[in-house]
């Protein structure tokens, strides 16, 4: 690499950088040069390669990689030839050559579908062409079509101020894909002779969806090539900026930031069990273990070389959970439940309870089964917790909790309660909170609304707060995670 | 840096061939990443799920490039006496013990720390051999966040420390391969030295290559079909996944069984070789009953 190409490649890649960083991805200086040394040692015509030699040197953490991977589509699109660098001198339209010449390397094998003649092909010539790549599995010619399909559905319009999603929304309402998938499914069947077993049907059907999220993948990419094209790739960085799973808040997740969460949940879960027993062993050292040592000095002719000790084992809390699953909540009280249940070893014993303004026992759920979602369903659909109108009424079922299970509360125990304290003005009976505080070793109260919000409107957090050991803000998994492991 | 780096590789391509070669399938990420390696003088620290490879990756370029394979199997509460190096101390008592009567206190003292009576563990071992090495430091998560700092010595200068002898430099720079199962968050110390590869579950093309490659004897179609089960039983919601080690075996079951092709029942009575919990079986096989 000659001496301005470097130069300009470095400038490329701080830039690079200085998005990452801004994307909440931690990168350090040391990764930093890392990332430039790598470069030099590969061909910079192969994206695919550069890609990896950046994810390798900037990114440390599988979590981040989904991060990574969109502000690396970003930064380094397909520049095209209308689109200069906003602060194009000499040295940079260089670079701009480079990528051009990338990006026709990699379009090359694209174009083979002849997107040219594709414009001249009816609507219905268009779906009938493209569920005949689905059926074959033809990548180029699906990567024509949605090129075509965003050209021709998506309505994109220069300095129009939509977002993406609108234009997938409109690109693939004219493709009715869940029809074609029903479409596909039957003439793959025709086609074959009927003996074919159901598994093989559905496991062709599964390819069929894989193929059609392919696609769906190569719309929403052909859609933001566009949209860095007019707005520049700075600006749609930060569009397109999305947080990571552990800092989602619970009370505001999309249904697929839901299903991150959950994904992102399971290794939470195994780590934090896994330090937790590590904790547990290695905490302190107790007394020497006389015994032990003697045994030991055998091997070095009677002196005592190495001494051993004793470890403690500390005694297990017991913990009862007290969760309000009410619409608003309920997430944030899946989460727990879940998370708790997952390390329940870390515990001599878990009791749980859900309430909305009833209360209800739901150990039982849990003890049935080891597939804690399961038990989590039930929970939802079977628990008892609706004593008059389904609003959340924490003094009824703190009451009720109290009159039932109060005696069961022993100063061994922690009680966790869970819930945003939203009362609808209803009485506190916050003497209730502070009678179990008398009786247990610890009350914690979570709360997964931001701290701003507390003691506002019918939030009585306060009053309640009052009589706990204390009161956490949980918005998101980080912070859950982090009071869990406090706990035991 | 003490010694030259070695460039043991020409181009990615020609890593993922060699891999090839010797049945290890490596996708554009694996290859990428072990020809920086090399290139850049750099440790590798592969994570991923169970059971997709991590080991056998360091074990196949170390097949490929020829060199001996120098594995530090990690655990709970190991110690640089098991790590790095150690005094033999029951060779040096005796060696007190032998001739009280003859030697000065001075010469015995110079004489019990000299390399007659250095243990070498497998990081010394890795940065003094002669020829060429690649280390694997296998599970570096099982080991303390505390007895990691043994690693980042030798993980960057490529050097060890011994108090009474000096600092020992690699002769060479091994290829360096940790794995990780992540089972704890690794310290920014150690991440920042290494290059980051996460190795997940093969795309279905990819599981079915390694299917045909792995297991002589299968057909095109079983194995087409083997892969296509698998990725299916994978997007269930699973206490564990099934590995590729578990595909596999699984593959090798059938063939011994002579089924060629995998309907319901097949499926459904060999599913305890893929999966490993009653409750994942259980919910699998009703999975794999119900059409919608």
């Amino acid at each position: 690499m000659s001496a301005t190409e470097t130069r300009s490649m470095l400038d490329l890649l701080n830039g690079f950088v200085v998005q990452l960083r801004e994307a909440g991805l931690p990168v350090s200086l040391t990764e930093n040069l890392d990332a430039m040394d790598a470069v030099q040692h590969i061909p910079i015509e192969d994206r695919e390669a550069f890609k990896y030699a950046l994810g390798a040197t900037l990114i440390k953490n599988q979590a981040h990689w989904r991060s990574f991977e969109t502000v690396f589509e970003v930064y380094f699109s397909l520049r095209g030839p209308e689109y200069k660098l906003a602060n194009a001198d000499g040295e940079s339209s260089e670079l701009d050559d480079l990528w051009r010449e990338m990006q026709d390397a990699s379009q090359e094998g694209d174009g083979r579908g002849g997107a040219g003649s594709l414009d001249a092909l009816t609507p219905e010539e268009i779906a009938h062409l493209l569920m005949q790549a689905l059926m074959q599995g033809d990548q180029a010619l699906m990567k024509a079509l949605a090129r075509q399909a965003v050209q021709r559905f998506a309505g994109m319009e220069p300095g129009r101020p939509v977002g993406g999603t609108y234009y997938l929304y409109r690109t693939l309402r004219n493709l009715d894909l869940d029809g074609m998938l029903a479409k596909m499914a039957d003439a793959a069947n025709h086609g074959q002779e009927s003996d074919a077993g159901r598994l093989e049907q559905r496991l062709e059907r599964e390819e069929f969806e894989h193929r059609i999220t392919e696609f769906k993948a190569e719309v929403e990419a052909e859609i933001r090539r566009r949209l860095v094209a007019d707005r520049g790739a700075e600006a749609m960085a930060k569009t397109l900026r999305k947080p990571l799973p552990e800092d989602v808040e619970f009370m505001h997740a999309s249904r697929e930031e839901m299903v991150s969460l959950r994904k992102a949940l399971q290794p939470l879960t195994r780590k934090l069990a896994a330090r937790l027993a590590r904790k547990r062993k290695h905490g302190r050292k107790g007394p020497l273990d006389f015994r032990n040592t003697v045994r030991h000095s055998l091997s070095y002719g009677g002196v005592p070389a190495e001494p051993k000790f004793k470890y403690p084992r500390p005694a297990k809390p017991e913990l009862m959970v007290v969760a309000d699953i009410s619409g608003s909540v309920a997430a944030f009280a899946r989460f727990t439940l879940m998370l708790v249940y997952a390390i329940s070893n870390q515990f001599s014993k878990v009791r749980s309870f859900v309430f909305i303004d009833g209360i209800d026992e739901v150990t039982d759920y849990f003890k049935a089964t080891e597939d804690i979602t399961e038990a989590i369903h039930r929970v939802n659909t079977e628990a008892d917790v609706v004593w008059v109108d389904g609003h959340s009424d924490y003094g009824h079922a703190f009451e009720v909790f109290w009159e039932r299970y109060g005696k069961d509360i022993s100063p061994k125990t922690t009680v966790l309660l869970l819930g945003d304290a939203r009362n609808n003005y209803h009485a506190s009976q916050s003497w209730v909170i502070k009678e179990m505080r008398m009786k247990a070793r610890h009350v914690y109260w979570l709360n997964p609304e931001p701290k701003s919000y507390w003691n506002t409107g019918d939030s009585i957090v306060g009053e309640y707060g009052n009589f706990t050991d204390g009161v956490y803000e949980c918005r998101n998994l980080r912070q859950l995670e982090g009071f869990v492991e406090k706990l035991a | 840096m003490a010694s030259e780096l070695l460039n043991r590789f020409e181009s990615v391509q020609q890593v993922r061939d060699g891999l090839r070669d010797i049945n290890y399938l490596a996708d554009d990420g694996i290859a990428g990443v072990a020809y920086l390696a090399d290139r850049l003088g750099k440790p590798v620290l592969v994570e991923g799920p169970a059971g997709t490879g991590k080991t056998q990756l360091a074990k196949s370029v170390a097949e490929f490039t020829g060199a001996r394979l120098i594995r530090l199997q990690c655990y709970e509460g190991m110690d640089e006496s098991k790590a790095l190096f150690e005094w033999n101390y029951k060779k040096q008592l005796l060696r007190i013990q032998a001739d009280k009567a003859s030697d000065s206190w001075t010469d015995i003292h110079d004489d019990i720390f000299s390399d007659e009576f250095l243990l070498t563990r497998p990081l010394l071992e890795a940065i003094t051999a002669d020829d060429p090495v690649v280390l694997l430091i296998d599970e570096v998560d099982r080991v303390e966040v505390e007895t990691e700092a043994l690693l980042l010595e030798i993980l960057s200068e490529y050097q060890v420390s011994i108090p009474e002898l000096g600092t020992i430099e690699a002769k060479q720079i091994p290829l360096v391969f940790l794995t990780s199962n992540n089972t704890r968050e690794l310290s920014e110390a150690l991440k920042r030295r290494c290059l980051f590869l996460h190795v997940d579950y093969p795309s279905m093309e990819r599981e079915r290559e390694i299917v045909l490659a792995k297991v002589p004897g299968v057909t095109e179609s079983l194995a087409e079909q083997i892969a296509r089960v698998v990725r299916s039983i994978r997007s269930l919601d699973l206490k564990k996944a099934p590995s590729v080690s578990e595909t596999l075996d699984w593959a090798r079951t059938l063939l011994l069984l002579n089924i060629e092709t995998i309907d319901e029942t097949v499926a459904k009575e060999t599913l305890h070789i893929l999966l490993k919990y009653q409750t994942d079986i259980a919910k699998a096989a009703k999975d794999l009953s119900v059409d919608e």
